[in-house]
């Protein structure tokens, strides 16, 4: 079990729940920013980058 | 305050999150199949594991809710618990006394003092860190509880028992290894839910500019001058200078030195994360490693109070302010959650509750997992049932876990009807802390120490602490748990954390004092049975052959560097 798998599994499903709901229900998901919308896609980001890391098995 | 409404999405990250750690000891169960996979990860972890979990375990209630309490009250001088409360005594474990923790083959921090010093040691240690962790666990369950109802309106017992069977089935399925895997997660949820809420914070202050702005006419209202908020060393001349009510002598004496080590080089909570490395190596750069994120830490955890603080004094463009007590006082531990009631639309909410969720869950499961193995191996085994099979003490290391659970529990019920008791048990906890690292220090570096002094110098130290406590109190205290309990007040110190800083301080000069005079009458163990155990007999880790990035002397010069660094900035 490479702890990098579950870390990057969790970002990336929060990531596209989060971007999801900044582009459906963009009203709602301004804070001030589409906050979900630009927090969703660094996540979906990060998720994707531990993802990799763990099949790359470094 | 306004009850925060979660929506359907914030749900469903919470249930995500749920999902995942306990998914995590559902897959880890597999491997847990002695005593050691359970209690000490088979000592099988990578350091940059063993390092986020080592800074991660101490990311409890306490750290995260109550840093950025501390930040709106104090300013930037709170980073004194990390800058000089943490990084160096994180630095002086990982160089000079892993070697001995994880060379030594001890399995907790108790155990090393058994092999170095005596029976009593180990027991004086042992009883007094298990009782110590189901407490601390138990005020962090309460503090959990007391805030998701202001929070959420959710019930105490619903929050805490969820909380609760979430961690027991975690460490009851993976055992340290899946607390330590849960705890990697927690870390970059807690840094993912926070890193947004400094931004959309600063954003509203006007950033860095109009921070300082308005914190200059915070500390002017209350009386300092205009930089007691934003510069961490410049006003510590005098008490009465800055928020805090400390000098400069007993915050680097007191909490540098006597507190930040004897926590950070001696609690089995953090030790335990750096002895389950795969290595020496990697056990020594677990500390170090853990530093590079603890000394950044107070951007997420302080930089937040001191964004409250200044919107409360002088209001942004979204009216954000701190709630105030029915006594007219601000209520500072509610600054994180007002925050993210405030800034985080749903979804966002779901995720900066996650993280706060998240860092009471790992505090929590540090707490139980350290108790399950002080239980098992340094009280069930070397008092009560010797010689069981490996599997026994497996068997128990998991009653361990229940048992710790449900007195955390009870512990978390019986401070909502006895919180003076509870601060009275952490008093006592305090006394008993404050002279470990004299013992450490002088039992790791001079190998004339013996048993008897070890164990008369601890008893002393403590003794010194609670004298001390009983014989002086805070300005503006009233006579009882906060001093003055002799019946002679025989002086009063500006405010409570500098009593501490003194208490501690005192405790630990008593402690290293008696232990010195009584080893020099006592007869010392041979040379022969201190090998690994003490610096001058134990033979120097080699680093010659590893890359500069793994060498824990570089490493630990980088850290410092960074330290100083930052210290000189936010002078």
């Amino acid at each position: 079990l490479d702890i990098r798998l579950p870390i990057g599994a969790l970002f990336a499903i929060v990531g596209v729940i989060l971007t999801g709901s900044g582009l459906l229900a963009a009203p709602e998901s301004y804070s001030l920013h589409n906050v979900n919308l630009v927090w969703g896609v660094v996540m979906l980001a990060v998720g994707v980058v531990f993802l990799l890391l763990a099949r790359r098995g470094v | 305050m306004t009850t925060v409404h979660l929506g359907a999405i914030d749900y469903l990250i919470l249930g995500l999150y749920f999902a995942f750690v306990l998914g995590i000891g559902v897959a880890l169960r597999r491997y847990t199949k002695s005593s050691s996979d359970f209690l000490l990860a088979s000592r099988s972890l990578p350091a940059w594991v063993a390092g986020l979990a080592f800074l991660s375990a101490n990311l409890g209630a306490q750290e995260v809710i109550g840093m950025a309490a501390s930040g709106a009250k104090y300013g930037i001088a709170t980073t004194h618990f990390y800058w000089i409360g943490a990084v160096p005594a994180m630095v002086f474990v990982g160089v000079f006394m892993m070697p001995f923790y994880y060379g030594s083959r001890a399995r907790s921090v108790p155990e090393y003092l058994k092999l170095r010093f005596d029976e009593k040691t180990r027991g004086f240690n042992a009883f007094s860190f298990a009782a110590m962790t189901v407490v601390s666990s138990g005020i962090s369950m309460y503090a959990m509880g007391l805030l998701l109802g202001v929070l959420l309106g959710w019930s105490f017992t619903a929050s805490v028992l969820v909380s609760a069977v979430i961690v027991l089935l975690y460490i009851f399925l993976g055992g340290l290894t899946s607390a330590i895997y849960n705890e990697v997660l927690q870390f970059f949820l807690i840094v993912a839910g926070f890193i947004p809420l400094v931004y959309l914070g600063m954003q509203d202050v006007g950033g860095w500019a109009g921070l300082t702005t308005r914190l200059a006419a915070a500390a002017t209202q209350h009386g300092y001058a205009a930089g007691a908020y934003t510069e961490s060393w410049r006003h510590l001349g005098a008490p009465a200078n800055n928020p805090m009510g400390v000098e400069w002598i007993g915050m680097t004496m007191g909490l540098g030195f006597v507190l930040s080590f004897g926590y950070w080089t001696t609690d089995f909570l953090v030790v335990q994360r750096a002895m389950a490395a795969d290595s020496m190596g990697a056990a020594r750069r677990t500390p170090l490693i853990a530093a590079f994120p603890k000394m950044l830490f107070p951007a997420l955890v302080i930089l937040p109070g001191m964004i409250a603080l200044a919107l409360t004094t002088k209001a942004g463009a979204t009216g954000f302010s701190l709630p105030v007590k029915p006594d007219g006082s601000l209520n500072y531990d509610l600054t994180i959650p007002m925050m993210l009631g405030h800034y985080f639309p749903p979804g966002m909410l779901g995720l900066g509750l996650t993280a706060l969720i998240a860092s009471f869950m790992s505090g929590m499961a540090g707490n139980v997992t350290a108790f399950n193995t002080v239980w098992t191996y340094d009280i069930y085994q070397a008092y009560i049932r010797r010689g069981a099979s490996d599997a026994h003490y497996l068997w128990m290391g998991r009653m361990a876990t229940i048992v710790g659970i449900l007195l955390s529990v009870a512990t978390a019920y019986a401070t909502t009807q006895f919180n003076n008791i509870m601060d009275m048990l952490q008093l006592v906890f305090a006394f008993v802390n404050a002279p470990l690292f004299a013992t450490f220090l002088l039992g790791m570096f001079w190998k004339r120490t013996t048993g008897h002094g070890a164990f008369t110098g601890l008893v002393a130290g403590t003794a010194a602490a609670a004298l001390h406590h009983g014989l002086t109190l805070p300005a503006g205290s009233a006579v009882g748990i906060k001093g003055g309990w002799l019946g002679t007040v025989m002086h009063t110190y500006p405010s409570e954390m500098a009593q501490n800083f003194r208490t501690a301080t005192w405790a630990w000069v008593a402690c290293f004092v008696v232990t010195i005079l009584v080893s020099l009458v006592t007869r010392p163990r041979p040379d022969e049975e201190l090998k690994g155990l003490v610096y001058s007999l134990t033979e120097k880790p080699v680093e010659a052959h590893l890359p500069w990035y793994k060498r824990v002397g570089t490493l630990a010069i980088v850290v410092l560097a960074a330290t100083l660094v930052l210290n000189i900035i936010f002078f």
